[in-house]
């Protein structure tokens, strides 16, 4: 288990104060014009070098990401853009951070805006979380009052930081709806190139980073690239905060090292699987969007980004959603199905129709009223949608249902068996009457 | 995609008009966009007005926002259709429900909550309660997992619920209380019951 000392987020359970003295007292806004006086490369480099990756979902390296702005101001401003929009279904760790410990966020803010040469940032907040956006206003008031940020801070670097939100669209989490929706649109995603580094909030160079990745960046700085590095593999550093909920016996939000087993994640912190290991059918590594990995396979995975894609997973926002036997498997992906059918924007044709498709599909299935030829049709339906559309939204609904057809297509040919029998068994009495 | 549609005429207010409060509010909301940019306000200022109404947006406030921000009329009903947070009919006076339906949710027995508000606010979701006191609907993930099953209402959420604690809390918005948010059974926000596994050597 990793160490009380090397864990980042120490009021994760707001045991303590959320506010600047609390945040004061762990370690936070100490000495911080040290770190920005080191300069841009520095501590771009100093990021680079502890191996962070992108904890919103997609894990590309966050020192790479920054490095992607022009390296020097023209014309048009560089915005920091931070993606507090958790909406993944299993999802709930950035709102730990923001009503718990939102100084490391502001912290990080200032820090990630000197290594990008932004002079203002927003951060946006998923509509629903409306307590969490007052605790993060609070704190952003509070670091003004204390002049930690603004104009004229005691740090020498001029830097706003506004906090915006949304109103229940999960596309925003995709980070040029997101900057769409910043712009008081629709949150419809753009087209890629050109990307938001160059052109990005208003027309002007972006960088969109998850609040969790943001959020360690004082951290690195401060203990070194090499501390955060040594914890995990190589390839998938650093502490990393997992939500483990569903069908264990005491779900929980838990800051753990990368690479961590999962069956030791959920012994040691969730007290098991409801009714003991021998009764897991199957989890979700990473959120909604992830492929599902059977029981038989769980023994061997490692909570990392490695871990996950050597079977054919990914870690995602590392939320686990665990499902034990008494789960009806093909409802529980009809119903992520829905989910995905609700969200769809609606902007590219595959993912508007195909939601609605592959929803219809799985509700019949779970029921048994379906052929068994339906079952590749529907998987190839969603490699039709995977792919061919503007975001990776669709991308993200298609992998669920190919997982569920990967690992339980027996259970889909039972039940359409099932039905099939019983509607035979019917019809002989009611002919027989 | 959800279809959403405006609330028919008859239940439209025909006027809006932000109070001084919320008008001055607005203002420091659109000042923290560059200038030529107080489009970017629309979100928080369509929200404002939907609490100011009682929990809806109507028509009336669409239109007076996007004249506020200087945006075409249609881009303004655009974004006030899109965004699933904004009410576009009438609510339940004291409480309007959103209940979290996704999977996460259903696992831990969201089914159980559904059930409750449909035995007793309205069979239906978006229906207002006979005595107009209450509505709910089903929503897609509130972000509140590892606490499930949850539901989110005004702006607090109840979470860690079953069916009796639900009823308790709707109980208590009937009695015009508020009930504590938060887990609804002794436990310190997303740490595990029965206390935290980590962060035991931290002085609080």
């Amino acid at each position: 288990m990793l160490d009380d000392k090397d864990r980042i987020f120490k009021n994760l359970y707001g045991q303590g104060d959320w506010g600047l003295e609390g945040a004061r007292k762990r370690g936070a806004w100490d000495n911080t014009k040290a770190i920005l006086d080191k300069g841009r490369e520095v501590i771009v480099n100093e990021v680079k070098a502890s191996g962070l990756r992108g904890r919103g979902g997609a894990g590309f390296p966050t020192g790479v990401k920054w490095s992607f702005m022009p390296k020097a101001v023209g014309d048009r401003p560089h915005y920091l853009v931070v993606n507090a929009d958790e909406s993944e279904p299993g999802t709930c760790k950035d709102r730990e951070i923001m009503r718990n410990d939102p100084h490391l966020l502001v912290e990080g803010c200032l820090i990630a805006g000197r290594a990008m040469d932004c002079r203002s940032g927003y951060i946006y907040v998923r509509g629903e979380f409306i307590r969490e956006r007052e605790r993060l206003q609070a704190a952003v008031d509070q670091a003004y009052e204390a002049k930690l940020i603004g104009k004229d801070n005691i740090h020498g670097y001029d830097f706003d930081l506004y906090v915006h939100h949304g109103a229940g669209a999960y596309i925003c989490g995709e980070e040029m709806a997101l900057l769409e929706s910043l712009e008081g649109k629709k949150g419809q995603p753009r087209l890629k190139p050109p990307f938001p580094a160059n052109m990005g909030l208003y027309g002007c160079p972006t960088t969109v980073n998850n609040v969790e990745s943001i959020a360690v960046v004082p951290d690195i700085m401060r203990r070194g690239a090499t501390w955060f590095a040594g914890i995990g593999r190589p390839n998938n550093t650093g502490t990393k905060l997992f939500c483990i909920s569903g069908h264990v016996e005491r779900p929980c939000t838990v800051e753990e090292a990368m690479g961590i087993p999962v069956r030791e994640l959920i012994d040691t912190h969730c007290g098991g699987v409801r009714g003991g290991w021998g009764n897991l059918l199957a989890i979700i590594p990473g959120g909604s969007s992830m492929p599902v990995i059977p029981a038989h396979q769980c023994d061997e995975l490692k909570m990392d980004f490695d871990g996950c894609a050597a079977l054919k997973s990914s870690l995602g926002t590392a939320a686990v959603i665990v499902m034990d036997k008494s789960t009806d498997i093909i409802r529980a992906f009809a119903r992520i199905a829905y989910f995905y059918k609700h969200e769809s924007c609606g902007q590219c044709t595959p993912c508007r129709e195909g939601m609605g498709w592959m929803w219809r599909v799985l509700t019949r299935m779970a029921d048994g009223r379906a052929q068994k030829r339906e079952i590749d049709m529907l998987f190839d339906v969603t490699k039709q949608i995977e792919g061919h559309t503007i975001c990776a939204f669709g991308d993200g609904a298609a992998w669920p249902v190919q997982g569920l057809i990967r690992h339980f297509r027996p259970e889909i040919e039972r039940r359409i068996d099932e039905y099939t029998r019983n509607a035979d068994r019917h019809a002989v009495r009611v002919a027989a009457e | 995609m959800a279809n959403r549609r405006l609330a028919p005429p008859d239940q439209q207010p025909k006027e809006f008009s932000f109070t001084a409060e919320n008008a001055a509010w607005a203002k420091q909301q659109i000042a923290k966009y560059p200038a030529g940019r107080q489009q970017s306000a629309i979100i928080p200022l369509l929200w404002r007005a939907q609490e100011q109404n009682g929990g809806w947006l109507p028509e009336a406030a669409i239109r007076v926002v996007s004249e506020m921000l200087g945006m075409a009329h249609i881009r303004a009903l655009e974004v006030a259709t899109f965004y699933t947070m904004f009410l576009l009919e009438p609510c339940g006076k004291k409480a309007h429900i959103q209940v979290c339906g996704t999977t996460p949710c259903v696992l831990r027995g969201a089914e159980a909550i559904l059930d409750v508000c449909k035995k007793r606010i309205h069979h239906d979701p978006g229906h207002v309660s006979a005595d107009g006191d209450f509505s709910w609907e089903e929503v897609e993930c509130l972000g509140a997992c590892v606490n499930a099953p949850m539901v989110l209402i005004w702006n607090d959420t109840y979470e860690d619920l079953t069916a009796e604690s639900f009823e308790k809390v709707l109980d208590e918005f009937a009695a015009g209380r508020k009930p504590k948010p938060g887990p609804q059974i002794d436990r310190q926000l997303s740490a595990p019951v029965g206390g935290a596994t980590t962060l035991k050597s931290v002085k609080a």
